[in-house]
Order: structure tokens, then sequence, then C-alpha cells
């Protein structure tokens, strides 16, 4: 159930609240027909299984939960005890993690590292206290099944008054689906990692004058390094969804004119960085990873896989509509938020795919000649059809950078593990970047110069101070590498098929990590169990993060308080990143003790 | 007055600090065993949390065992590590059949296409290729251990077997391949057979692409060998060169029909044997086939 007014709500805690709730969603607030459905109480029970879902009109497989994919709203009150009894009606094993928050480990729902799995056939029930409010999300973390449908929103009341103040709410949760399994997309990917790419460049496209001139071509064929290599699965299999329906289902939320509207926007994707905006709706972020924010306003953010922002809007008597467009343009999710049902508003046209720069590749800033449109044969998927001629946005201004010809990268080298001393040198590590530059100001490829505000990590700051002010006691570097040629991804060379030693923290300390991207992909990363403090000129008031996007050739240093013992995940988010094996455990253990 | 100047030129030379070297602070460093020069108090309370600078405190032991054995057992633990570790880590096995030419020329076919099973960095790969008329002109096939040596290139050993033209050869086979700069895939193998015969080939191609599914591919292959060979025709030195270029279209990434011509010429002595043996020297043909694979 997506539309919720406040009165409503606090009916439905209270009515579900002592009881249990099994199979049957309460309705709360308005019933629109994409209402979603809600689970709360002192005991949920999740029951997940294989279905039939419809995306656009055409029926595809799915795995879900108590017979829906995105899996019904999780609803939790801070202060209270969640017990959540989990049962596998697959023939494979599962799991469920609750991405972001703070439990203990072993309720953590990691196969192989906090727990063993559900077997087919099996409960588990997890049992934890609810810490923390805010917006966040749970999913499968049991091979490629979150690719398959199984993943949800959890949605926690705060304890204390709400310091955000809001009329009524929508829960947005954006999602890449494929009709191809998460093997066929992985083996698709291992066997030609270009293969969902169709916005290469050509050689139509360069006597057309469009994307890189010659010399440029020439200068990134010479480095074995491919500008448009800006997503690995694309439009081309996925529909992006919105609360689990396509841009052509249109999955609308209503609201009276001039109410503050929350949006809780997750991006519960595989593999999709989405770029959001709603055209003529200025979004006041308010939230970002179920932590309060100081209110900043702005046109478009981009979302990394595994992130969420809340955001405040306040829409007049019209209908818009909210585009969340793939990095890559190759396709958009699209939903409408509208005062009546049935209306509709302009949909924008995808706009031109960006290409990858030197600073994607680690060589430092530097200035940008002016940019051509992109290749003339591109592929877009099935959502660029939506697009309105009426549409008011600023798809004309779009522009993509480009590096100037005449620079000189010679003598810069693409591969000196100098750089990284504890580096493996493996066929993993296709390149290193000789100046990761803190690219915490950057909005990310293709927002540089989109005519309006976009939302960059610098621009966040945390509304109350810190918990932990304290120096970070050392600093680690933590290299994400990969070849692009191979599909190998994984930290320092390594996959964590190489190595089982886990970075390690002693209960307690503060260590400042330093991520640097040697990659020119974007990588979301995440850590179980904690929230770090980016490191972005914030002090004691820096945004507190469990997910964040690392951008191509840069780097982000985050400060952690290793304050939850036991052993946890840290990886890519990026699904097939972290099959590849861009993962690796984070122990944390008292001081002296060996276990 | 000094402590605070120290501390504002600390942070001023830790902001940028990746662009320093960080080999003092590896996390993996486990030969300290004090607990570091603690960072300097905040002489300047305006200045905490993220903007103080980190210490330079040595890393933790790395602990084990691992702390979800002492909730679950280790026994109920194994199983699901192993699949996340591993399966689920990196080190995932794939397969593919690849028929790179399957095509017909001037009342003849030819064919040339590999299949292989493994993961990243270690392969088994079996090729074949060969041509005829109306029956086979020659057919060979090898098996191969890849190894991946590099981002880019792969080292191949072991066997090729060529059941045509007779008398049967077989050999030892060793070679490269990859992916040079400029985005051209190249490869190389030397062949020595059980007669004590010494071959090369080298093969390179690049594929253009017209548009996102139109797409042009230049191929060049070049045969060597060390001695003349008299039975399968062979002088020693350049034996045969082909270069071809062909036009294909990516119906799906997974199957292409294509044309394209394929000009072939034999050289030297290998030229001169087959003018004795009434074959031709080369020339200009027109081709048709698909690259396909699954």
């Amino acid at each position: 159930m997506m539309t919720i007014d406040r009165r409503g709500l606090l009916r439905g805690a209270a009515l579900s609240s002592g009881g249990l709730v099994l199979g049957a969603w309460t309705p709360l607030g308005a019933n629109t027909p994409d209402a979603m459905p809600v689970v709360s109480g002192d005991l949920i029970e999740l029951r997940i299984a294989r279905l039939n879902r419809t995306v656009d009109g055409r029926p595809t497989r799915a795995i879900g939960i108590n017979g829906m994919s995105p899996a019904p709203l999780i609803r939790l009150r801070e202060g209270r005890r969640a017990r959540i009894r989990v049962t596998n009606d697959l023939d494979v094993d599962t799991s469920l993690h609750w991405h972001g928050l703070l439990v203990p480990f072993q309720y953590d729902g990691v196969p192989g590292v906090s727990f063993p799995g559900i077997a087919p056939g099996q409960s588990f029930l997890y049992d934890f206290p609810v810490r923390q409010n805010g917006t966040y999300w749970y999913h499968s973390h049991s091979g490629g099944q979150e690719q398959t449908g199984l993943y949800g929103p959890i949605v926690i009341d705060p304890a204390a008054p709400d310091p955000v103040a809001y009329d009524r709410e929508h829960v947005i949760v954006l999602s890449d689906h494929s009709r191809a399994s998460p093997e066929a997309i992985f083996r698709r990917l291992k066997v030609q990692p270009g293969y969902y790419n169709f916005q290469r460049q050509t050689l139509a496209g360069l006597l057309a004058g469009r994307d890189q001139p010659a010399e440029n071509r020439k200068h990134w064929g010479a480095m074995r390094m491919d500008p448009a290599d800006i997503a690995d699965a694309t439009g081309a299999t996925y529909t992006y969804l919105v609360n689990g329906h396509g841009p052509a289902d249109n999955w609308t939320g209503t609201f009276r004119a001039g109410e503050r509207v929350r949006l809780r926007i997750v991006n519960a994707s595989a593999m999709t960085t989405f770029n959001v905006r709603i055209p003529n709706l200025p979004l006041t972020i308010v939230q970002a990873d179920g932590l309060n924010v100081a209110p900043v306003t702005v046109d478009e953010f981009q979302i990394g896989v595994a992130e969420t922002y809340d955001a405040i809007v306040i829409p007049q008597d019209r209908a818009y509509t909210l585009v969340g467009e793939s990095v890559d343009r190759s396709g958009m999710a699209r939903a409408t938020l509208s005062p009546r049902a049935g209306m509709v508003a302009p949909v924008p046209p995808l706009r031109p795919r960006p290409l990858a720069t030197m600073t994607d590749m680690g060589m430092g800033t530097m200035d940008h000649a002016p940019p051509r449109a992109p290749d003339p044969t591109a592929e877009q998927n099935a959502s660029r059809r939506l697009a309105t001629d009426d549409a008011p946005d600023h798809a004309a201004m779009d522009h993509e950078t480009m590096e100037h010809d005449g620079m000189d990268h010679g003598a810069m080298k693409m591969r000196d593990f100098a750089a990284a001393p504890q580096m493996a040198k493996t066929p993993g590590v296709q390149t290193i970047s000789p100046m990761p530059a803190d690219r915490t100001g950057y909005p990310g490829q293709g927002l540089e110069n989109v005519g309006h505000r976009v939302l960059t990590y610098r621009q966040l700051r945390a509304l109350e101070r810190n918990p932990d002010v304290r120096a970070a006691g050392r600093q680690i570097d933590v290299h994400l590498t990969g070849n692009m040629e191979r599909f190998m991804w994984g930290f320092d060379g390594k996959r964590m098929v190489d190595t089982h030693e886990p970075f390690a923290f002693v209960l307690g300390e503060r260590v400042r990590i330093n991520l640097i991207n040697d990659t020119m992909m974007a990588h979301p990363i995440h850590l179980h169990g904690h929230f770090f403090e980016l490191v972005t000129g914030q002090g004691d008031h820096a945004p507190r993060k469990h997910t964040v996007i690392v951008q191509p050739g840069g780097m982000v240093s985050v400060d952690l308080t290793a304050d939850a013992p036991g052993d946890w995940a840290f990886h890519c988010h990026m699904l097939y990143h972290m099959l590849a094996g861009m993962m690796r455990v984070v122990t944390v253990r008292p001081a002296g003790g060996a276990a | 007055m000094t402590a605070r100047l120290a501390l504002l030129l600390a942070i001023g030379t830790a902001t940028p600090a990746w662009a320093q070297d960080h080999a003092g602070h590896g996390q993996m460093d486990h030969s300290k065993t004090d607990h570091g020069t603690p960072p300097p108090p905040p002489a300047d309370p305006a200045v905490s949390g993220t903007d103080l600078p980190p210490g330079d405190a040595p890393a933790p032991p790395v602990p084990m065992p691992h702390a979800a054995d002492g909730i679950w057992g280790a026994d109920a633990m194994a199983n699901s590590r192993k699949v996340m570790m591993a399966d689920e880590g990196g080190g995932q096995r794939f397969a593919q059949v690849l028929l790179d030419r399957l095509e017909w020329r001037d009342g003849g076919y030819r064919w040339e296409g590999e299949g292989w099973f493994g993961g990243d960095l270690h392969r088994l790969v079996v090729k074949s290729e060969g041509e005829g008329k109306d029956r086979f002109e020659s057919a060979e096939v090898q098996a191969l251990y890849s190894h991946a040596v590099g981002p880019y290139f792969n080292l191949q050993a072991g066997v090729r077997h060529d059941s045509r033209p007779t008398p049967k050869r077989s050999y030892a086979v060793v070679g490269v391949e990859g992916l040079a700069p400029y985005w051209f895939e190249v490869e190389a193998h030397g062949f020595l057979s059980t007669r004590g015969e010494l071959t090369g080939r080298v093969e390179g191609y690049y594929d253009q692409r017209i548009t996102q599914r139109l797409i042009a591919q230049p191929r060049a292959e070049l045969n060597l060998s060390a001695q003349d060979v008299r039975d399968t025709g062979l002088g020693s030195g350049l034996t045969s060169a082909e270069l071809g270029l062909r036009l294909r279209y990516e119906i799906a990434r997974e199957f292409a029909p294509y044309v394209g011509v394929a000009w072939e010429r034999r050289f030297g002595d290998t030229r001169r044997f087959a003018r004795a043996r009434g074959a031709d020297a080369g020339g200009v043909e027109l081709v048709a086939g698909i690259r396909a694979w699954f």
C-alpha cells in the first residue's frame, strides 16, 4: 500500500500491533489500485516462493514474498522488537538481508557470513531490536534471487516526533527487471562483457560527427578502454520498474494539491544506477540511507544501487512524471504523481548517453571540450516510445563532456602497482588510477551540465551531530579493482574466491577507509551492520550512510566506528560485480580477543 | 598557538592523502604490537568528527575462527560459506561454444570454432578448423589449457591433431592469444609435430562497428614452416597467407550472418609444390556464412 495518510497509518499500526499479520495486509488510507501491501506487527510472516507476474502487459516469472514482487512493505517502529519468520517455499536455499538495519550479525541474513541460509521447506526466525528509524529495504542475499524480484521496502517510524513534517507519503521502489535469468545475464557478461551495450561508438557516428573525434578514439583504443562502457546490464535486457510496474504500466501515486508529500525512494536494482527527477517539481532531500539530513533542494539526484533518499515535494493541482533514467540512458523507470487517478503528465525523452572521460579513468580532473551528440545508431529500450512532444524538460541542454584532444596522458601509467602497495598483481586488475580525485562534489556521469540543480554528496549534512566525533585512529586504502574485458571484479586485485582474509577491525575503533576506484565504472559500496561518515568537509555533521557510490576513477573517504561485533559482508552492490568476487568479509572483534 | 598551527598543517596535508604513499598503513601489517601514535587532541574544538586527520595506529591481527561458527556451529556454516566465498564469489565456471566462421565459398566450405570451459583464469579450450569441397581437405582439432597471464592475454598449451591432410599428424602446441592495443584480437601458436616438424600460425582480426549491429571484420592469417614438409606440400618460410573482410549483421549477439571476400595465396616452395601437383596457388573468393555462439 503506497498511499498512506498519517492518521490511517497510526490506525493501521494499532490494528496490527499485538496481532499476527499473516498473509493479510492491513489496507491503510485510500485504497488505490496501486496500493502496496504492508506487513507489520509483533510477528511478521514472510513466505518466499516463485510466482507469475505481469510487467507492461507481458507475463514473466519472479521470486516474491507472500505472493507478490516487489515484496510487501515491512513497517516497523523504533524501539520495538522485530520478529520476522521467513519460510522458504523455493527448491533452493534463500535468505533475507535487512539492508541498512543495525541488527545482531547473526540476523543480518548473509549465507556463509552471518548464518547458514534458509534451506528449502525451512523457516527462520529473525529476532532483533529496532534501534533506528527511516527508509530502508530488504532483499535476498542468495545468488541472483534479488534480480528475480526478491526485494521490498522497509519503513521504520520514529519513536520520537519526526523532524520531517509531511502530510502524505509514497514509497518509490526502483528496480530493474529482466525476463532473462540472473544466471543467463551473468554468463553473457562473462562471455562477452559488452553483450548488453548497444550504445557503443561506431563508424557511422564518427562520420556523422558524433561522440569522440577520431583522435580521441585512437587514444582510447590504444588504452583498450571503451568510453561508452557506462553500464554492464542495460535497457537491452531490463525494463525499469517503479513499485513493480513498468513504464507503460505507469504506477500512479495520488496527492492533494499543496500537500507536503514525502517520497521514500529506494533503489532496489540489481545493476542500475538511476538519475531521478520530477520535471517541474523540486525535490527537497531530507533523508539519505535512512538518516535525516539538513534539507537540500535539488531538481535531480543520482541514486546508486541500494541507496535510499527521502524527498519532500509540494505538488500543485496537476500531474507530474517521475523519471528514473538509467545512468546509460538505455531506458527509464516512469511513474506519475497525480491529484486524481487517470491524469498523466508529459514524459520527457530519454537523454543521450554520456561518455566516460579521462577523469573517469582516474587521471585527475581536467577541462572538458564542448560535447558532441551520441551515436546515431544507439539503441534504447521500449520506454523511449513514451516520450511526449510537450515534455517540459532539459533534454536539449544535456551535454556530455569530453576531454581535450591535445592533452598528453602518455606520461601517466595505466597500471602502475607502485601506486597501490597492497594490490595483488593479477589479471583482475586492468588499470590503477594514477591520480584518483575526490569526486564527492561530482553529480554523477551525464549529470554535469543538465541545466538544473543536481545533488552531490558534498551537499549532504547530517541533521544531528555525529554520535562518534573522534578522529580515526588509523586509515586503510581499499582499491576497487576490475577487468572489464574479463568481467572480473574485486578489492585490491583479489576476488572473494582468491582470499578469505577479512578486513579486520577492533570493536570500538574508528578507522578511515579510503575507497579508491581503479575502474571506469561507478561502484556502490555497502558495509553491513554499520553506518559510516562520509569525509566531505562536514566535520561532526558528516552524512552517515550504509552505501556509497565511488565514482569512476575517483575516491571516497569514510570514517567508520566499528561498533557492531561479528562478521559482516562488505561488497559492491552491483549484483554481478559482487557475484564476480567484489566482496570481502569485515570482522569486528573485541581488543585482545582471538575470536 | 604552535600546536594549533601543527594541527592545521596536519589537516592540510592529510586531506589530499590519497595522492601520497600509504605503504606505512597497510592494513594487514601485523608486525607492530604497540598502538601507534594517537592522533593529536583537537586544539580547536570547532574541528571535530570527519574534519580530524586519521592517526597511524597499527592494524589489528586478522581473527579466526568465523563469528557465525560460534552461533550456528561450524558444520552448519561450512557449506554456505563455501558457496558464498567461491561459487558466488568469483569462482564460477562457464562454458561457451563459438562458431566463429561457418562459411561457404566457391563450391566448398570452411569452419573455424572453439569451445571452452572454465573460470576467469584457467580454461580448457577445444578448437577446430578445416575446409573441404566434396570431402575434407583439411581438418584439425586442438585441445589446449589456457591460462590468463595478464589483463588481456592468455598463454595456451596443448595438443593438435590433423585428420586431414593425410598422413595424419599430431602436434604439441604452445601459443598466446589476447587483445592487443587498439582492440586487435591476436593469436600466435607454434606447432611441433611428432615427426619433428616445426610450424607456426599467426592470426589477427579487428571488429569495426559500422553501426551497433553491422560490423566489418578485417582478418589476416599467416602460416609459417621451419622446414619443407613434402607430404603436406609445405615449403620452408612463409607458406601461405589469407586476408579477409567480412561484413556481419548481429541479429542477436549470438547469431550473425555475414558476407565477405577472402584472398588466399601460397608462397615460396609451398606455392611451387602446389603447382607441381596441379593445385592453384590461391586467389580471391566470395564467402557467405554465419557466426554463432551458445
